[in-house]
């Protein structure tokens, strides 16, 4: 305790002592369990409803319950959850589409998010650095319900804008080279065959957290000492080197951070591809994630031991794949920052 | 308009062209948004043309129309405000208030409870979805707004952001202070810290309307009945119908859309700050 807090606490009493006792005890009283009281309200709620019911759906993976049939159905059944998955093919389809997605909607917004902050800080004028900011991050606020609705017309078949401009591209002279090999495919079927789901949900996704990662990048950047341009800049160093010399590894903790919170949320992916599948995962359920097959699980076919067993090895999939990157690259990355 | 930072890594040669592939991909990025606005004008038939349409239309009435026909739109609208406002109301409070004791108290077990606190944000959200399905079922809350507000109205992410600021802008002297005027300590946490941390509660109440205007996981498992949808889950109650008439499904979206844009328009600073916050200045 402060020697001002110890005054305080003098004065208090000095002060209460002429007054009822009561009043002094309540003083007393509320001084000292205040912190307690202020900061209770997240535990009380966390404990009812995060830990107790996390803690419960562990003993839950544990059992067959269908929650229709009320608590006493439910029946132990040891590790035959955890055992139907590892033989369910539906389960092996949907964790390979998740990593799939995972990759090809994480890796593309990181390649284009760092050379994008990049320019954004080095070239663009300041007064101008905002509203595109602005822009690429638009997406992100936007409902993902919203957008996936959205994005559906976009992705049609005869109409659709994307397919449209790839017939423009196509056509054109100068960009046509690029797409000889789509054109025979087109019109393309976005979202009614399964080979073109996946690219579209990793589109939509790209689309709406790259400029999430942007504004990452950029606050990483604008950290990197200006010297340290300026000196390579007087060796005689060309722009391509100093980003490739100076800026990626002085930006290697941002990235191990941004990728991080991608791998963990492109793993839980949901709204997305349930909106773009309507709600069943498309065509041979090539756009079905493991967090939909767990919503399907426990709420559509009620089999909610099942569905808890998959939400923990779910949990798992996602540890795991942190720390494996942890040691890829994060204890490089964050080594360097000393 | 574009000049190359004088100190900065400089790219000066390629300042104009990079320049206008950074607008060029700004335009595209705001492009279905602004083909929302437009498809909400049109009518089925006018907006499966080739090529699609890229100007306005002139059927915004006749989709209002199918709209209100359709959805109980504006109870919906209702129902998403109410959410959003209340998770707002009491989360303000109840992470400033927590954000105040972390920040500017000295209690045995502090650090224990901070960490733990910080602990809990690290849980990935789907762990907790069967559970929190449960307990809400138990209670007897399936198909009430309650369900969507109650359980997070002391987040976790809410009161360390608060602590933070707190942390920075409060002195203990100051709380000292207002104690030696005899100063309860809630009523210095009301009429003292309050009016000077305004600036984060303001971030504070942006993130939570955001996060709440646009949950789908959380209403999609407890809300039952078209009247206590809120906008996202009957937007997508009208994506199974056969036929779907889009102009009035876009109509509905983009209306849905559009608050969050007011916000976005007049706070983006702020909103940006805050969403990258715990990344940033972590």
């Amino acid at each position: 305790m402060t020697t001002s807090t110890r005054e305080a606490n003098a004065k208090a009493e000095a002060v209460t002592a002429v007054k009822p006792d009561r009043k002094f005890r309540w003083y007393r009283w509320q001084r000292r369990f205040a912190p307690y009281i202020f900061v209770s309200p997240f535990f009380i709620l966390f404990a009812v409803f995060g830990l107790f019911p996390t803690l419960f759906s562990i003993y839950l993976s544990f059992q067959a319950w269908n929650p229709v049939q009320g608590l006493g159905s439910m029946e132990w059944v040891g590790i035959e959850n955890y055992q139907f998955l590892l033989t369910d093919p539906w389960f092996w389809k949907s964790l390979r589409n998740t990593i799939w997605l995972a990759l090809a909607s994480g890796i593309p917004q990181h390649l284009l998010a760092i050379p994008l902050a990049f320019v954004l800080v080095s070239v663009v004028h300041r007064s101008l650095r905002h509203p595109l900011t602005a822009a690429y991050f638009l997406p992100y606020i936007t409902s993902t319900v919203a957008v996936a609705i959205v994005f559906n017309t976009i992705f049609g078949t005869q109409f659709g804008v994307l397919n449209w401009a790839i017939n423009g591209l196509a056509e054109w002279p100068l960009t046509s080279w690029m797409f000889s090999g789509i054109r025979d495919q087109m019109p393309i079927n976005w979202l009614g065959r399964a080979p073109y789901i996946k690219p579209a949900i990793a589109i939509l996704v790209s689309w709406k957290y790259f400029g999430f990662n942007v504004v990452l990048y950029s606050a990483g950047l604008a950290t990197i000492p200006r010297d340290y341009y300026e000196a390579a800049m007087m060796d005689g160093a060309t722009a391509l080197q100093r980003f490739r010399h100076i800026t990626l590894p002085l930006l290697r903790p941002m990235m191990f951070f941004a990728i991080t919170l991608t791998i963990i949320g492109n793993l839980q992916l949901f709204d997305e591809p349930f909106i773009l599948t309507n709600r069943t995962g498309g065509p041979s359920e090539s756009g079905l994630t493991l967090a939909m097959y767990l919503y399907r699980t426990g709420f559509e076919w009620l089999d909610m031991g099942t569905a808890a067993a998959m939400s923990w090895v779910l949990f798992l999939v996602i540890g795991t794949s942190t720390i494996l990157h942890f040691f890829i690259s994060g204890r490089r990355g964050l080594e360097r920052r000393e | 308009m574009v000049k190359a930072r004088k100190n900065g890594p400089g790219l000066r040669p390629a300042s104009w062209l990079s320049f206008l592939l950074l607008l060029a991909l700004a335009l595209l990025t705001v492009f279905p948004l602004y083909w929302m606005f437009v498809l909400a004008t049109h009518t089925r038939e006018t907006i499966f043309t080739a090529p699609p349409p890229f100007m306005f239309g002139t059927a915004l009435e006749r989709n209002y129309e199918g709209l209100l026909a359709t959805l109980p739109f504006w109870r919906n609208v209702w129902n998403s405000v109410y959410v959003a406002s209340l998770a707002t109301i009491t989360t303000l409070f109840f992470c400033s208030l927590a954000g105040f004791g972390f920040a500017l108290y000295e209690f045995r077990g502090r650090n224990v409870l901070f960490g733990f606190l910080i602990a809990s944000l690290t849980f990935p959200q789907l762990l907790n979805i069967i559970p929190y399905y449960l307990i809400i079922d138990f209670l007897g809350w399936l198909d009430t707004p309650r369900a969507l507000w109650f359980p997070g109205m002391a987040s976790a992410f809410g009161i360390f952001l608060m602590r933070q600021y707190i942390a920075s802008t409060i002195s203990r002297d100051l709380v000292d202070a207002a104690r030696m005027d005899g100063a309860t300590e809630f009523r210095i946490y009301w009429s003292v810290a309050l009016p000077l941390v305004r600036p984060a509660l303001a971030t504070l109440a942006l993130l939570t309307f955001i996060g709440q205007w646009n949950n789908f996981l959380g209403p999609l498992v407890i809300l039952r009945s078209r009247e206590t949808y809120t906008l996202p889950l009957a937007l997508r109650s009208l994506q199974g119908l056969i036929n779907t008439d889009w102009g009035v499904v876009i109509l509905g979206t983009a209306l849905a859309v559009v608050p969050l844009l007011i916000l976005f328009f007049f706070a983006s600073r702020q909103v940006i700050e805050g969403l990258t916050a715990g990344a940033v200045k972590g």
